[in-house]
């Protein structure tokens, strides 16, 4: 496919592939993927605003500039932004794709990196040269003040003009949050929304702390998605819980909503409000619970995101539709195309579940399942919620290998 | 999660603004402020503990999104926006005749552009807010110069009009999204801009900046799902008093 060059959110000619339940595939414009949706379905999208991730700046004891890119943390918590999981590389920027960048000078623990006005100890590194965890000193509002004025969004070498933030947050954005765009929402302008809600479709948003996409090693890319923090919202929970119960469909806005809900349904199917940490993989043993259909990127064969797509339909549906991007020239990467991937019937047979009776567009919070407490939540759900800690992420990285 | 209702201002270290960040604060809100002087900004914050203080100039492209993230950052989230920070245009006023492009370009950039832009990056924030039935609501500061053509306001009133009537239409258009946008007029203050305006103003006749405080406190409780009746002195939004509303 063709990687989309232009950092447009909602390119006037961008296209959607369809591909049914049944297996049909049929093109539209994407501004059209509202007529796609049925009277009753509830949307289920991904409100993380992204940080400025990419952070320039100096290791001290060698004096080598490097690039850290922020790619993880504990918790989606307003107040934990001193540790993060960053990926680091040596000097240059996303002018040059990451598979060439240098590597860091070899990073120790207690490590000092300076980024602009931001200061930070490397606490660990990660059995990898580039992947570390690491704090930044100084209060919590000093941090998001040099993470927001001193930060760049994380970007690539496809586009080759520098991203501001309003480039890469979603209009949905809410909850400072993601890493890298949960650039499915990228379709979702108000508009849309507008015109879902006038069909009888409800939307409700999740947060979930999307992670980086590649780092251009193939042994650190393997490991991605790495561990990511979700937030399930009260209002979404009970969407997904009446519409569930009114056999109407769940259609996720993007790979990120779908490992979040099917991480929070692990239990017992349902998706109760609360917070987690989703470390799962999603691919083709995974049976989905919840979610009823995808829109998402196209995506490559080789990534995570191409094999969460085995979920929902078959490997020979999936050739068909790669083969039908790569015929019409569709657009890749984050600023491109898309597709709407209903579950196949055959995925789909033990759950049945089609179109039913039009919902409130407006969920109301209070009429929902009783919220579970994070204690509740940690003690009922392995994993559940439970911090992790920065010092074993080693092992936390290596248990969740392919 | 946080329970307490979550606001952000700008223009928060003089006249109104202040006035509303301690009324707010008073009321047992979270509350960021955005001002363009850090050391104003750090005053603020040092003197009401407990609020965020954001160093920001809301009338720069370039400010409106750092300053975004900083308070969705800060406050996990955003319940109420209120877009008080004003330009005069002019210094010292004068008639349109007199009044230099850029004098109205700043006016414009502060008082219309300004609240379009961070209300447009916030908006994905405070319709979450909506949807779980907390708030969602943005307070517009205008004035009566927005509807009577007082000489020599030329700047500021055309600016606050066009500010008012984008209030009206964002009203319209964020309604189905559960949003309210209210343009709320303080009336003549005793502020530091109205003396740059009228130096030579009776001080005895103007309206304290508390006092309107009050009432726009007032009028968000009113228009918020989260917290009480909005009575100064009252609950107001701590979190013994955040049921939703049914």
């Amino acid at each position: 496919m063709i990687p989309a060059r232009v950092p447009v959110q909602r390119p006037r000619d961008a296209r959607l592939l369809v591909v049914s339940a049944g297996g049909r595939m049929s093109h539209a414009p994407r501004s059209r993927l509202v007529d796609f949706l049925r009277k009753g379905d509830v949307v289920i999208a991904n409100d993380a605003a992204t940080f400025p991730a990419s952070l320039h700046g100096v290791h001290e004891r060698t004096g080598s500039a490097i690039e850290a890119r922020l790619a993880g943390r504990s918790s989606l918590r307003s107040d934990d932004v001193r540790r993060f999981i960053a990926v680091v590389f040596g000097e240059g920027d996303f002018r040059m794709r990451t598979e060439d960048r240098p590597s860091p000078p070899p990073l120790g623990r207690g490590d000092r990196l300076r980024f602009g006005p931001l200061n930070a100890v490397v606490e660990a590194t990660l059995d990898h040269p580039r992947l570390i965890a690491m704090r930044f000193e100084g209060s919590i509002e000093a941090i998001w003040e040099g993470i927001a004025r001193h930060g760049r969004p994380i970007q690539y070498a496809h586009v080759d003009t520098p991203l501001n933030l309003w480039d890469v947050w979603t209009p949905i954005a809410a909850v400072a949050a993601a890493f890298e765009p949960p650039s499915a929402g990228f379709v979702l302008d108000w508009t849309t929304v507008q015109a879902m809600g006038e069909r009888g479709v409800g939307l409700a948003s999740i947060t979930l702390a999307a992670g980086i996409s590649s780092t251009g090693d193939p042994d650190l890319d393997r490991r991605l998605p790495l561990n990511e923090p979700y937030r399930i919202a009260r209002a979404a929970a009970s969407a997904i819980s009446r519409a569930k119960r009114e056999r109407r469909r769940i259609v996720a806005i993007g790979t990120t909503v779908v490992r979040a809900l099917e991480h929070a349904a692990t239990r017992d199917g349902v998706v109760r409000a609360g917070d987690g940490v989703a470390d799962q993989r999603v691919g083709p043993d995974t049976r989905l619970r919840i979610v009823d259909a995808i829109v998402s990127g196209t995506h490559e064969p080789d990534s995570s995101h191409y094999q969460l797509l085995r979920a929902f339909v078959d490997d020979e549906t999936l050739a068909e539709a790669s083969a039908a991007l790569e015929a019409r020239g569709y657009r890749t990467h984050e600023f491109g195309d898309s597709v709407l991937v209903e579950k196949s019937d055959a995925r789909n047979a033990e759950t049945a579940g089609t179109a039913g009776n039009a919902s409130n567009r407006l969920v109301s919070a209070t009429d929902e399942l009783p919220e579970l407490s994070l204690v509740q939540q940690g003690d009922a759900v392995t994993l559940l919620a439970q911090p992790f800690d920065l010092h074993q992420l080693a092992s936390t990285v290596a248990a969740c290998r392919l | 999660m946080n329970t307490k209702l979550r606001i952000a201002i700008t223009g928060g270290t003089s006249g109104l603004g202040l006035a509303f960040v301690a009324e707010l604060v008073g009321r047992g809100a979270d509350v960021a402020f955005v001002a363009r002087t850090r050391a104003r900004v750090e005053d603020v914050a040092r003197a009401i503990p407990g609020t965020i203080g954001i160093v920001g100039d809301v009338s720069r492209k370039e400010d409106i999104y750092p300053i975004a993230l900083q308070i969705i950052g800060n406050l996990g989230g955003l319940d109420v926006l209120v877009n008080n920070a004003s330009s005069l245009g002019p210094t010292t006023l004068k008639p349109l005749a007199d009044t230099e492009c850029e004098e109205f370009e700043l006016a414009l950039a502060t008082n219309v552009l300004g609240p379009f832009r961070l209300t447009k990056a916030l908006l994905g924030a405070l319709a979450a807010s909506a949807r779980e039935a907390r708030g969602g609501v943005v307070v517009n500061v205008t004035s009566d110069a927005a509807v009577s053509a007082y000489p020599r306001w030329g700047a500021y009133g055309a600016s606050k009009a066009a500010l008012d009537h984008m209030s009206r239409i964002w009203s319209e258009e964020l309604a189905s999204e559960g949003i309210r946008v209210l343009s709320l007029d303080p009336g003549d203050m005793d502020t530091p801009l109205h003396a740059i305006a009228v130096p030579d103003a009776d001080r005895s006749t103007l309206k304290r900046p508390e006092t309107a405080a009050r009432e726009f406190a007032d009028a968000i409780a009113a228009a918020v799902p989260i917290g009480g009746s909005g009575r100064s002195g009252g609950s107001g939004w701590s979190e013994a008093n955040v049921e939703t509303r049914a």
